[in-house]
């Protein structure tokens, strides 16, 4: 029962991409720009549990509260601060000043504490049980089930509440909403807000699962995420959840079949397949361009 | 005629720059440390100004320079360790199997736009680097022991070369169609321009420079790793370009030199400089999203000046 175990081992993983891809893809979805700065909010998060886990003491989940909540603000701020003033400037510019964002938070992280490796503290004591022949760690099932929840929550708010209904119609037509009365900046924050705090669960998530954080390990998580948000369909919700089930699955295939250097090769070959033959994702539509 | 009437200025002013730098190395004026600084500077030049003819001329987003940087590195290293030919032929190679890499990337992925094209450069140029650190015959993740044979000649007349072919190919009826493939591509469609050709042929020129740099690179430093081809370097090739103005050759090579420099300074503190770097670049995205010079180059400024005193207006 080796694959088994390896899809458990699988779709942990890709839980993880797929609570990043989730904030990826809302973003482009809303103002149709790649925040690269995503990957560096996920860093943080998973740095900010640590300081609540290990120097305040806190249990899991206040840990996952706290980082998430704290996320949500630096999200904000940095929509407010660097993303606000280019509404209207070309596409480039806006993705140099995300490029350029997400090496100031790198670079800022590593002038305060450096650039070392620091291990997350066990919270939870790892048991395992044998099903149908797997392992499965309970630490596994836990991270899976809070995963889970949280995208039922997010689905939740997209669907049934009055700032997610304002989210779907900025997406669809920024200037139709704004005539309608939808405060088109604050619905633009609050997404910013909704997809850190996810990524501030991932970073959390990643941290008690993997144990091992530094401040560069944003940047490949940020890319294999968007990846995600790619595969399913770029700006589609459930299409990130699937993408980054699906990536982090073909990864642990990758890697059981021995090619484990290759691992981080199998996104980006995943990425231009995908971007060749079906660039609108499993999920999208497609769209014809206007002239 | 405007343009033949600044070529021969241009050419005896690159002689002299020429000329008084190696008389002041020979001399023993300018150190190793100094030589070593001018020559590094020449091919981050070299690469900013391939860049420029992506991005800047054809306005087709990369961000996968550093994957030509590698392929021109690898192979003139492979020309000269391995099969132990002279370095000009591993440096010409360098850059022809740059050029290749550059038709395989460029021909699938050109046909995206924007954001995308952004995305899939940069994953190519990932999977280009985890490909030669899967290779054990250069050396995998320890990297590849090169000889030092790059030196002021051999960086000046590649720098000399690749401004000259550039700065032609702008302004020939290729560059006014890469232009206006930059301006509106599907307006540029519409009259007739084969887009796919051009934007393939600029890529491909571009990779052709990356690889020659990366040539010069390689014998430059003595080892080369698969992680000084990261992401990364491609980002510090980008913002040689956009900060002196997408679309300005004379601003990236002002930009560059500026940012070698500040870089050289800063060698030892390499946190401080690359926040300084990401704060230059979002200042600038956010205060002057059009780069320090834009789209003008140098010359236009004398122009400008020149007119501004009432000196000969330039009519058609």
């Amino acid at each position: 029962m080796e694959w088994l175990q390896q899809l458990i081992n699988g779709i942990s993983l890709g839980s993880i991409y797929a609570l990043i891809a989730l904030g990826y893809t809302m973003v482009y979805g809303i103002i149709k720009l790649i925040n690269f700065a995503h990957g560096e909010v996920f860093m943080v998060g998973s740095f900010l549990g640590f300081i609540a886990i290990s120097v305040w003491d806190f249990g899991f989940f206040p840990a996952l509260l706290f980082s998430m909540g704290a996320c949500a603000v630096f999200g904000v701020l940095i929509e407010r601060i660097a993303y606000k003033r280019l509404r209207n400037a070309t596409r480039i510019a806006a993705l140099i000043t995300a490029i350029g964002v997400s090496l100031l938070i790198q670079n800022g992280v590593i002038y305060i504490r450096g650039a070392q490796l620091i291990t997350y503290p066990e919270v939870f004591e790892n048991k395992s049980f044998m099903l149908f022949g797997a392992q499965i760690s309970t630490q596994a099932i836990l991270i899976l089930s809070v995963s889970i929840a949280l995208m039922l929550i997010l689905y939740i708010i997209v669907h049934k509440t009055k700032i997610g209904k304002a989210m779907r119609a900025v997406s669809h037509d920024a200037e139709a909403a704004k005539l309608m009365g939808i405060n088109v900046d604050n619905t633009i924050s609050a997404t910013f807000a909704i997809g850190s705090a996810l990524a501030g669960a991932a970073g959390v998530i990643f941290g008690v699962y993997y144990t091992k954080i530094d401040p560069l390990m944003g940047v490949i998580p940020g890319l294999k995420a968007f990846v995600a948000a790619v595969l399913g369909g770029i700006g589609i919700i459930p299409g990130a959840m699937v993408g980054g089930l699906l990536l982090g699955v073909v990864e642990t295939t990758v890697n059981a079949m021995g090619f484990s250097l290759w691992r981080d090769a199998a996104a980006f070959i995943i990425l231009i397949l995908i971007l060749i033959f079906k660039p609108e994702g499993i999920f999208g539509k497609n769209t014809r361009e206007k002239v | 005629m405007k343009k033949s009437k600044q070529f021969w200025p241009f050419i005896g002013s690159a002689l002299l720059v020429y000329i008084v730098i190696q008389f002041l190395i020979s001399v023993g004026i300018l150190n190793d440390y100094h030589t070593n600084t001018l020559v590094f500077m020449a091919i981050n030049i070299i690469l900013a100004v391939s860049l420029h003819l992506v991005i800047g001329i054809t306005g087709q987003f990369s961000l996968g320079h550093a994957g030509f940087l590698a392929v021109g590195a690898y192979i003139s290293a492979i020309v000269t360790m391995k099969l132990e030919l002279p370095f000009i032929v591993a440096i010409l190679l360098a850059g022809v199997v740059a050029t290749l890499a550059g038709l395989i990337v460029g021909i699938p992925s050109l046909r995206l736009r924007g954001d995308y094209l952004a995305i899939a450069t940069l994953g190519f140029a990932e999977i280009i680097r985890i490909t030669f650190l899967n290779i054990d015959y250069v050396g995998g993740a320890a990297g590849m022991q090169v000889s030092h044979l790059t030196n002021w000649t051999y960086a000046f007349i590649c720098l000399f070369v690749t401004i000259v072919v550039i700065v032609n190919f702008t302004n020939s009826r290729h560059g006014r169609a890469c232009i206006a493939i930059r301006e509106n591509e599907i307006a540029a469609d519409a009259m007739g321009i084969n887009t796919t050709y051009y934007k393939v042929m600029a890529f491909a020129i571009g990779a052709f420079f990356a690889g020659v740099a990366g040539a010069l690179y390689a014998h430059n430093f003595y080892i080369i790793q698969p992680q000084n081809f990261g992401f990364l370097r491609s980002v510090e090739i980008l913002i040689f370009v956009v900060l002196g103005g997408l679309g300005s050759l004379s601003g990236a090579v002002v930009a560059t030199i500026l940012l070698t420099l500040v870089s050289t300074f800063l060698q030892n503190y390499p946190e401080t400089r690359m926040i300084i770097y990401s704060l230059v670049l979002i200042i600038v995205m956010l205060y002057r999203p059009k780069g320090l010079m834009g789209t003008m180059e140098i010359t236009d400024y004398f122009k400008l000046w020149r007119g501004a005193k009432g000196g000969k207006q330039h009519g058609k």
